[in-house]
């Protein structure tokens, strides 16, 4: 019987949930490297069983570890992430130039078929690729290079490249997401990058049309159709149907449409998810409920998931990085909060059940369907 | 010998006990040590100093003979009681946060 993996980064370890295709028994595993912020977790599409993790300390800087075994036992592999060339500066928040400085790895993206290569989005942003399994990594510093690089600015989180989607009909293709700089693309393997935030209106920036300085959330794509692209920006739910070249407003009914985690069900390239959240001064649900949002129409009409979901005093987060589907058939959902609770869905969001409740605050959750 | 301590998340990722014991040719200084710590523990590469800059991270400490040496050269000599095995050098993550 087929199987899942849940892979969940927290503050202080990070853990590893595993059941069968039911999806309702599961064993919790952890926690891996604990005390320590695990940022990332995620395996290689190629082979299972090698995963990739992201290990960070305020004290300790950057580890980086690998695992061939599913996650039972690790190694750590190269931690050393040097921009090419003289780094450069960008903008710092008292609009100075600042120099370009490392802080951690916030996303890894493996291949979608070398198990051995393996981008990381990093803080300060910029992307970096490993194709020898995380032992060296290289700046792909065309991103970074490009002319509106010095005015990029962080946000309150840090300048981070916290999202990268490589397209599988295209290997050439790739997007990348930076806080708050907005959204990227590379039709030339990561070469070259184009700012693609057309249509984007961010109210908090002094041009609120402006080619770069939107804070981009989170980008999803269904593998089946990777021209159309859903955002989750600071404000506004988005969605591109031109790999980006321009994007419009989805976000309909939805009572907030702040927010960070946006995902695509696994077999309904249509249906797609996010969490709204109050807004960026008050981090929690709306009116203390816990409600994942749903739309089957690819935006703009969304209904409130809320069976198995606190819907009374809750005010939790759920951070970018921390929601997730199974390619199952029905579609499993994951999605992990600051308070530590895993909720998964084992058919499409429609009912929900708390995973494990207690865990530290959830930094990140992706899922392996295994066969 | 030289006697190392580490702070427990380095003793966890270098999977040793709380001490090490190192091997340093000649009068030990903060970078021959660090030098022979990390030449046998590459993992620990990064988390006590930078990669290329080998500037110490901020939030880690020296200690040694009751002594704050954190702001010491990094070529300056070690107590003689380091140096002979007598008294550990230690790196400490320092007391940070809450």
């Amino acid at each position: 019987m087929s199987g899942v993996r849940v892979l969940v980064g927290t503050r202080k370890g990070a853990f590893v949930l595993t059941a069968d295709g039911k999806r309702d028994r599961w064993k919790v595993a952890g926690p891996h490297f604990p005390g320590w912020e695990i940022y990332h977790l995620k395996g290689s599409p190629a082979n299972p069983n090698r995963i990739y993790a992201s290990q960070t300390s305020g004290w300790f800087g950057q580890v980086m570890q690998r695992s061939d075994d599913g996650g039972e036992t690790w190694e750590t592999v190269g931690n050393e992430f040097a921009y090419d060339g003289v780094p450069g500066t960008h903008m710092w928040y008292d609009g100075t130039q600042h120099p370009w400085q490392f802080a951690r790895v916030w996303h890894l993206e493996p291949s979608l078929t070398d198990p051995d290569t393996v981008y990381a989005g990093v803080e300060d942003a910029a992307l970096f690729r490993s194709a020898d399994g995380g032992r060296t990594w290289n700046e792909l510093s065309g991103l970074r290079g490009h002319p509106s690089g010095p005015s990029w600015h962080p946000g309150a989180g840090g300048m981070c490249l916290h999202t990268i989607l490589l397209d599988p009909s295209n290997s050439k293709r790739m997007f990348a997401a930076i806080s708050a700089a907005g959204a990227f693309r590379t039709d030339d393997g990561g070469t070259t990058w184009r700012p693609i935030n057309q249509g984007l209106r961010s109210q908090g920036i002094p041009d609120p049309i402006a080619e770069v300085g939107h804070c981009v959330h989170r980008i999803a794509m269904h593998p089946s159709r990777p021209n159309v692209l859903f955002m989750q920006k600071h404000w506004d739910v988005m969605r591109s149907d031109d790999a980006g070249d321009s994007w419009h407003e989805v976000s309909g009914n939805l009572p907030t449409d702040f927010g960070f985690p946006i995902d695509v069900h696994a077999n309904e390239p249509e249906t797609i998810y996010v969490v709204p959240i109050t807004s960026d001064s008050h981090h929690f649900p709306p009116e203390g409920k816990l409600r994942v949002y749903r739309s089957r129409t690819g935006g703009n009409e969304w209904e409130a998931l809320t069976k198995g979901l606190p819907q009374q005093d809750c005010y939790v987060n759920v951070l970018r990085d921390a929601m997730a589907v199974d390619r199952l058939d029905p579609c499993g959902i994951y999605f992990g909060t600051s308070g530590g609770q895993v909720y998964g869905s084992s058919d499409s969001g429609t009912t929900w059940v708390p995973i494990v409740r207690d865990l530290p605050a959830v930094l990140s959750v992706e899922v392996q369907t295994l066969p | 010998m030289i006697r190392v301590v580490l702070p427990q998340h380095l003793r966890a990722l270098a999977r040793v006990g709380e001490e090490v014991e190192l091997q340093v040719e000649g009068p030990p200084t903060q970078r021959s040590v660090l030098d022979a710590l990390e030449a046998r523990y590459p993992m620990l590469r990064g988390t006590i100093r930078g990669h290329t800059t080998l500037q110490r991270r901020p939030f880690v400490r020296f200690f040694a003979c009751e002594q704050d040496l954190s702001h010491e050269p990094a070529d300056a000599p070690l107590p003689e009681a380091v140096a002979n095995g007598a008294e550990p050098f230690m790196v400490v993550g320092a007391m940070a946060g809450g």
